[in-house]
């Protein structure tokens, strides 16, 4: 009875430790996202009352975020970025969860640790390590032949090679992990009713790889958008949508319309990740 | 025949892996130790040697900001552990099987959501106007409104904040994997609760704990926005030293000095680490 | 032994299925050694050894899965080492049956028919007769695990058979499913095969599959075979020792030859029991031989020593009944001899008083020609 009570009163407190955690998670999202709706130029309390002017309005000083060019072009070419870094990133994945799970080859184990190690690097060292490299070469190649190699100097494709540096990993170890656990016995039942190495993979292989692609092409996709670090380094004229936002928080000062993005960016990644975790759920569970 | 398409197929496969790895992770970074090795003796003439880590060595400031980095960084990690741990136990052993699975979603959503917005939300509540501050005004607890920002306390919790996600996962999916029979088994054989912890819970969650260590280690030690951000001006983060080389100086050589010492220092950590718990690097983080 | 063929005369000579002298080596392990045999047209065949005899790298020869080290494998004549798997028009069910769980009932079996370019009316067709045939004609637009364990079963023969093969190899299907679903499978399978009219080469461990439904049994053993030959063959007229121990249950000595008369040996186990045999297998058995003794339970009686009755058995031991295992018609009892090992024998339980109990004194009594013994 005594341990009973004791064991209630320990899962109590153990409930409760779990809601202020999750009060804790939730904070900073809620402030970001709930001052979106406040009618006031500042995104502090006192409360002014409810607005979507942050998002609609066209004109200043309200200027919503759906009318802010800047913004509008930050959120295109993040787009533009992560659908990049996305569709590399999964192919590569792909093929190194191929190579990975079916290839033989001498020093797999340390070519896999190889594979993990962009994970564990600082976003800012691979920023800047391919930042140098673009920058020896096209220097180089300036030099000698006088050429200027405009997509080696900071821009897009730069913050593309950086974000798919790292983000590889990622996709390799999600689609490894679905690989693993194909039952090979049926690629050898497609091949033995018929169907040629091509039909195999397109017919039955890849449709189970499918799910796995998916989300980890939407967790590609997100880790680009939200990727700070790495980008800082290797963007040129065309910033993505959180170096505009962080220029805008230092140089100008925070407006409720930083709250409007936020919150579109934290609903629209929330789904996302959704889709992802439904899209890689067993449907027989 | 066979073992031709074999090979050609491996080959095939192997080759945008070597490309990957060869062209963005080893060249670069070979190129920025040499870079860092270069001495700038006049404007466009260059010197091989090792000027740049002598700077560092010579400049307090520098390696004051590296060991800072690094011991804020370990308390940072140590804190998530002890903060995360009574979390991923709840969630893979304690919740019923229903709110298990959106218990862990909320957990996941705050980590697709981006550094500068989570630290957006700290300054909006922390900082003198901020919430909490005129909350606190409001209801008559303190007089005037109290600055929370731009102390080390604030870049810990910042810092806790955005890196715990990174170690519940892979806790929680360790944990998850482990049989609750052993459990039990531990307590009929006379352990008490804390016997069973220390002798059975963490053990087996071993892997899971440094896995989670490490990629939280690295993740502080190389985040850049939460300590400017939360930290202000003085909060003296490496990565902002090398932000400074690199792009208010232009002083790339540094800079390059400066990246390999972070990731010399940070590998070194994670080493220790790794020797410390009886891991390996294959096991722990490619497993979560 | 290894080279037997089925030479029954009354069989046509047109052979679906021919092999000769099949090697296969991993390495230094030696996988299939030298198997050679033929299957005639139509029939079912079985392949019957313990796990890790070489049976399922022989089957993954057939379908083309693996290369033989050397030796050639004929398909209606031809032979086809050189043909690719997606070319053989040998078929195969999977031990887990590798039914495509992204596909339902109706595209897993129309799966093969479009690979080769059939055309979608002809696709419809079959599709709708194999399903027929199997006695499933609902199930079309079902998912694969919406199927019961024997559905799944029936689909994934449907899904060769329409493929219309010259062979279809059977993987140990049954092995994932229940008892009591495989004892229904057996016989359904025996069925379909009549059915089809088609030759089904079966791989298994279990006996009583192979021994159930086969029309001829290969006996496989650490890669050769040891014997072939129809059920009740392999069962009455071993040719080894493997195949007298690998099938059905036996008592078994080790011994030695002390004397022979005419077709009868006196053998005298290790342990010292004398018996006499009149069924000596194997060359050069003769006094002072070490033999390997197999008597089958069924064919020795055990009565109480207290009751009367004459015999004229070749063999007779007294023992106790050290216990009765009871399986209805199955029982049997485990005798406690002069020299101390356990003897079985069949008894008939009916419930009476007269049956055995544990602690009777009872003799055991067979024929010698019923005590089979061979070469070691």
């Amino acid at each position: 009875m005594a341990s009973s009570t004791k064991n209630q009163a320990f899962l109590l407190g153990y409930r409760a430790y779990m809601a202020a955690f999750f009060i804790f998670l939730a904070a900073p999202l809620v402030a970001a996202g709930s001052f979106a709706f406040n009618d006031s130029l500042f995104p502090a309390l006192p409360w002014q009352g409810f607005t979507l002017d942050w998002f609609f309005n066209d004109s200043e000083p309200k200027l919503g975020m759906f009318h802010d060019r800047r913004l509008l072009r930050g959120l295109y070419y993040s787009g533009v970025i992560g659908v990049m870094v996305s569709l590399l990133s999964v192919f590569v994945g792909t093929t190194n969860a191929f190579l990975f799970v079916r290839g033989n080859f001498p020093a797999k184990n340390f070519f896999y640790i190889l594979m993990i190690l962009p994970l564990v690097i600082p976003g800012v060292i691979l920023g800047i390590s391919i930042l140098v490299m673009a920058s020896n070469i096209a220097n180089g190649v300036e030099d000698r032949f006088n050429l200027e190699l405009e997509f080696l100097r900071p821009g897009i494709l730069l913050v593309v090679f950086g974000q798919f540096s790292f983000v590889t990993t990622i996709t390799s170890l999600v689609i490894t992990a679905r690989l693993k656990k194909f039952d090979t016995s049926l690629e050898e039942a497609a091949l033995n009713l018929g169907a040629s190495r091509a039909q195999v993979l397109r017919t039955v292989t890849l449709p189970f790889l499918r799910p796995a692609m998916i989300a980890a092409g939407i967790v590609a996709f997100l880790v680009s958008f939200e990727n700070f670090n790495t980008t800082l380094f290797l963007v040129g004229s065309e910033s993505p949508l959180t170096i505009t936002m962080y220029d805008r928080m230092a140089k100008v000062g925070s407006t409720p319309v930083l709250n409007a993005v936020s919150f579109f960016l934290i609903v629209g990644s929330g789904l996302l990740a959704l889709i992802s975790v439904v899209i890689q759920r067993d449907p027989k569970s | 025949m066979q073992s031709d398409i074999k090979r050609l197929s491996l080959i095939l496969l192997f080759a945008p892996f070597a490309l990957w790895i060869a062209l963005l992770i080893i060249l670069p970074h070979m190129g920025m130790v040499v870079l860092s090795l270069r001495e700038k003796v006049a404007p466009r003439v260059y010197e091989f040697g090792f000027g740049n880590y002598i700077d560092f060595i010579n400049e307090p400031i520098y390696w004051n900001t590296l060991l800072r980095t690094g011991s804020m960084s370990i308390l940072v990690t140590f804190l998530a552990l002890l903060i995360g741990f009574p979390i991923a136990y709840y969630i893979a052993k304690i919740a019923g099987k229903r709110s298990r699975g959106a218990l862990f979603l909320l957990c996941l959503i705050p980590l697709w959501v981006s550094d500068l917005i989570r630290a957006f939300g700290w300054i909006l509540l922390l900082r003198e106007t901020g919430v909490i501050s005129s909350f606190l005004t409001d209801i008559g607890l303190i007089d005037q409104p109290i600055e929370f920002l731009y102390n080390d306390i604030t870049v810990v919790i910042g810092l806790v904040y955005t890196v715990i996600l990174f170690m519940i996962v892979p806790l929680v999916s360790t944990l998850d994997g482990m049989d609750n029979a052993m459990i039990e088994a531990g307590y009929n054989l006379g352990g008490n609760g804390f016997t069973v912890l220390r002798r059975i819970i963490v053990p087996y969650a071993m892997p899971g704990i440094v896995s989670g260590c490490i990629v939280v280690f690295m993740m502080t030690a190389g985040s850049y926005l939460t300590p400017i951000l939360l930290g202000g001006k003085n909060s003296s983060w490496f990565t902002e030293q090398i932000y400074d080389q690199f792009i208010t100086r232009f002083n790339w050589e540094s800079g390059a000095a400066f990246g390999f010492l972070l990731l010399a220092f940070t590998s070194i950590v994670v080493w220790i680490g790794l020797r410390l718990t009886g891991q390996t690097l294959a096991n722990t983080v490619a497993k979560s | 032994m290894n080279t037997a063929t089925l030479t029954d005369p009354a069989l046509e000579p047109a052979f679906d299925l021919e092999c000769s002298n099949i090697h296969k080596s991993f390495g230094a392990v030696r996988a299939v050694d030298d198997v050679s045999f033929k299957i005639p047209k139509g029939s079912f065949f079985s392949i019957l050894g313990p796990s890790g005899c070489g049976k399922t790298t022989l089957m993954r020869m057939i379908a083309g899965f693996e290369d033989p080290t050397s030796g050639d494998i004929q398909i209606k004549g031809k032979s086809v080492l050189n043909t690719p798997p997606n070319k053989r028009n040998v078929k195969m069910v999977f031990q887990h049956l590798a039914l495509f769980p992204m596909m339902n009932v109706y595209e897993n079996i129309a799966y093969g028919l479009r690979c080769i370019g059939t055309d979608k009316a002809e696709i419809d067709r079959k599709v709708k007769d194999v399903l027929e045939r199997i006695a499933l004609p609902d199930v079309a637009d079902r998912e694969i695990h919406q199927l019961s364990g024997g559905q799944k079963q029936r689909i994934a023969i449907a899904r060769c058979m329409v493929m219309d093969p010259d062979v279809l190899l059977l993987d140990e299907p049954l092995g994932a499913l229940d008892l009591k679903l495989r004892e229904a499978m057996k016989i359904e399978l025996k069925l379909l095969q009549h059915q089809f009219n088609t030759t089904f080469i079966y791989i298994t461990h279990d006996q009583s599959e192979a021994l159930v439904m086969s029309d001829h049994v290969a006996i496989m053993n650490e890669g050769r075979f040891e014997q072939i030959g129809r059920p009740e063959d392999l069962y009455h007229n071993p040719q080894t020792s493997f195949v007298a121990g690998f099938v059905g249950d036996s008592n078994r000595w080790s011994g030695r030859v002390t004397a022979q008369e005419g077709g009868e040996y006196r053998v005298e186990t290790e342990a010292g029991l004398v018996m006499t045999s009149a069924r000596a297998v194997g060359q050069g058995i003769s006094s002072g031989k070490d033999v390997s003794i197999f008597v089958r339970p069924e064919f020795i009686t055990a009565r109480k020593t207290s009751s009367e009755g004459s015999s004229t058995a070749q063999n007779t031991l007294q023992g106790r009944v050290d216990s009765v295992l009871f399986n209805g018609a199955n029982s049997r009892v485990l005798v406690r001899d002069p020299v101390g090992e356990l003897i079985e024998a069949d008894v008939v339980v009916t419930g009476g008083t007269e049956d055995l109990r544990a602690g009777d004194d009872v003799t055991l009594e067979w024929s010698a020609a019923q005590t089979m013994c061979f070469a070691v």
